[in-house]
């Protein structure tokens, strides 16, 4: 596949259409344009609104994520990157009163046609969210629910997916010998990667993660953002996050929301070195936000 | 001055919150020392499993195992009653309910709570006695079963009001962890919600027995009154309750049948306490599991 130099048009609101320039492939994703990183896009958002009651929470939000890389979304509180997260999973669902308008593909398919079953999307697109949540249950049957309530039956390949989920989710170790406890005694960041492995277990093809850290302190951090490094070589990654070195540490691509627009997009090296927008500058340097 | 007030206003309220204990121990204190005479008469074994309950008769026989009884059998069918209403109510309201319909559920269920129970009593006097003596060819209406079917009624909206809430005390978090692993909503429901509300729930099941148990005026009215141990729900019966209600007005102060109905209360008593206590604990585990307080 050829490598070429190539100016490529990437969809952002703006005064000015920014363009990326670097090593781009010729790949096209279904509407005709190129990805970043020049692969077909596991997931693309095409002009989405979204509104909760009457109030406007999205503006025309147009963005591809590429297999297999991170994606970080920035922001100030209330730009409505996590209402965005939300909806590559359809959790907005769960919210009554909203309305989405525009179209949600994940390989080519529109996630949001009737057609689509949000329970099936949800097992291929996973989500961790921003404060640890593990059910009441022991560690073991936190991550046996999701294989159970997805038709998984046998206790053996049960077990053998969730030591594996555990493996994969850099908690093995720590905890092996106390399956049979209650998931509430655990740290926070344990707790934060018990969540990660319920959401690997049942093998999704994407993880969106919802400000994973906001609640655990650095070490714990520190875990969450080398196991994503490791998570990515086999799964899409989206991860919502207030910490602009988070983004800039674990991230290929980052978008900025600002107010319910996405100011702008790209190759995160790119975006905070020599950002194209004054909003994006003034908030990676820290201007507001 | 402006201290002084502050002092005085501390001390009456802590007066005021502190008169129910005093209430308290005085209601305990009176009904062990009006209740404990007849056991020089009767042995707490023979008061306790004693068969027959001949307060009047000469000699008097002091038994009150068939009150126990009819009080048990009819509370037991009461939550037969009371508990699928309650908690499916409770499960609807939770689950199902628009804003709609919930606005007009949740007050109908609350005055359902608020009618005096001798409307409770006229309605199965009138109403369901005669249906049910018709439909199951009663020699009387007056039985176990119509106690229970009102007293079922009249606990729904204490279990489901209490139900309610412990499920509204399951995080949110929970749900959407669940639905987040692809299960679907009745899963969610029937693996997470409910076992994270269980002892919640089985908290308002307890304090709708200990309603049950403890109503007197419906079950004057309604269970026939007959002191026998029962051996069918068509049976007539006499649950403690209403045995004192019955009989405080005949007996003459000081003697030994009153000694005896008090020490029926005194059981009664330590019942609905047990209950309670045991209401008390399972909710604060309940707490305790969901995180909400350690």
């Amino acid at each position: 596949m050829p490598n070429v130099d190539y100016d490529v048009r990437i969809k952002t609101e703006g005064p000015r259409p920014p363009l990326v320039r670097g090593p781009v492939a010729l790949n096209m994703n279904s509407l005709g344009e190129a990805d970043v990183f020049g692969a077909e896009p596991k997931i693309s958002a095409r002009c989405v609104n979204f509104y909760y009651g009457s109030k406007r929470a999205l503006n025309n939000i147009s963005i591809d994520f590429s297999p297999r890389r991170v994606t970080s979304i920035i922001g100030p509180s209330g730009c409505g990157k996590s209402t965005f997260i939300r909806l590559l999973n359809r959790m907005h669902e769960l919210v009554p009163g909203s309305r989405l308008e525009g179209e949600i593909l994940l390989d080519g398919m529109d996630i949001l046609s009737p057609a689509c079953d949000a329970a099936e999307l949800r097992k291929r697109v996973g989500m961790v969210f921003q404060k640890p949540n593990p059910f009441p249950k022991s560690i073991f049957e936190n991550i046996a629910y999701g294989l159970e309530v997805n038709g998984f039956t046998g206790r053996n390949l049960i077990e053998e997916k969730v030591v594996d989920s555990l493996k994969k989710a850099a908690l093995w170790g720590e905890i092996k010998d106390r399956l049979k406890d209650s998931a509430l005694g655990l740290s926070g960041g344990q707790q934060q990667r018990l969540c990660i492995a319920r959401c690997l277990a049942v093998s999704p093809e994407v993880i969106l993660f919802d400000e994973p850290c906001a609640s655990l302190d650095p070490i714990s951090t520190a875990k969450i953002e080398e196991l994503i490094l490791e998570l990515k070589k086999d799964y899409t990654i989206v991860i919502v996050t207030h910490n602009m070195q988070q983004a800039a540490r674990v991230s290929d691509q980052t978008a900025f929301f600002l107010m319910g627009d996405l100011i702008e997009t790209g190759r995160t090296d790119r975006i905070f070195k020599a950002p194209r927008d004054k909003r994006t500058e003034d908030y990676i340097t820290g201007r507001f936000g | 001055m402006n201290r002084k007030k502050e002092r005085l206003i501390k001390y009456l309220f802590t007066a005021l919150a502190f008169s129910s204990l005093v209430f308290l121990i005085g209601i305990v204190l009176v009904l062990f020392k009006e209740a404990l005479p007849i056991f020089s008469r009767v042995s707490l074994h023979d008061f306790l499993l004693g068969e027959s309950w001949y307060p009047t008769a000469e000699p008097p026989e002091f038994g009150i195992l068939p009150l126990i009884l009819a009080s048990l059998w009819v509370t037991l069918g009461a939550l037969v009653i009371c508990v699928p209403l309650g908690v499916g109510s409770a499960l609807y309201l939770h689950e199902l309910a628009g804003p709609r319909q919930r606005a007009l559920l949740k007050p109908v269920i609350e005055i359902l709570a608020s009618v005096p129970s001798i409307v409770y009593g006229f309605f199965g006097m009138v109403i369901l006695a005669p249906f049910l003596q018709n439909a199951f060819d009663l020699p009387i209406g007056l039985c176990a079963l119509t106690t229970s079917i009102i007293l079922g009624v009249m606990a729904t909206p204490t279990v489901a009001s209490i139900a309610e809430d412990a499920l509204s005390y399951v995080p949110r978090s929970f749900r959407e962890a669940s639905f987040a692993v692809g299960a679907d909503r009745w899963q969610t429901l029937t693996k997470v919600i409910i076992p994270a509300a269980g002892s919640g729930i089985s908290t308002a099941i307890i304090l709708g027995m200990s309603r049950a148990i403890g109503e007197t005026m419906t079950v004057l009215m309604v269970a026939g009154g007959s002191a026998v141990i029962p051996h069918s729900v068509f049976d007539p019966v006499r649950p403690m309750t209403a045995a004192i209600a019955a009989e405080m007005g005949e007996a003459s102060v000081g003697s030994d049948h009153y000694h005896a109905l008090f020490a029926i209360a005194l059981i009664l008593f330590l019942i609905t306490f047990v209950f309670n206590i045991a209401a008390e604990l399972i909710s604060r585990r309940f707490r305790l599991k969901l995180g909400l307080s350690r």
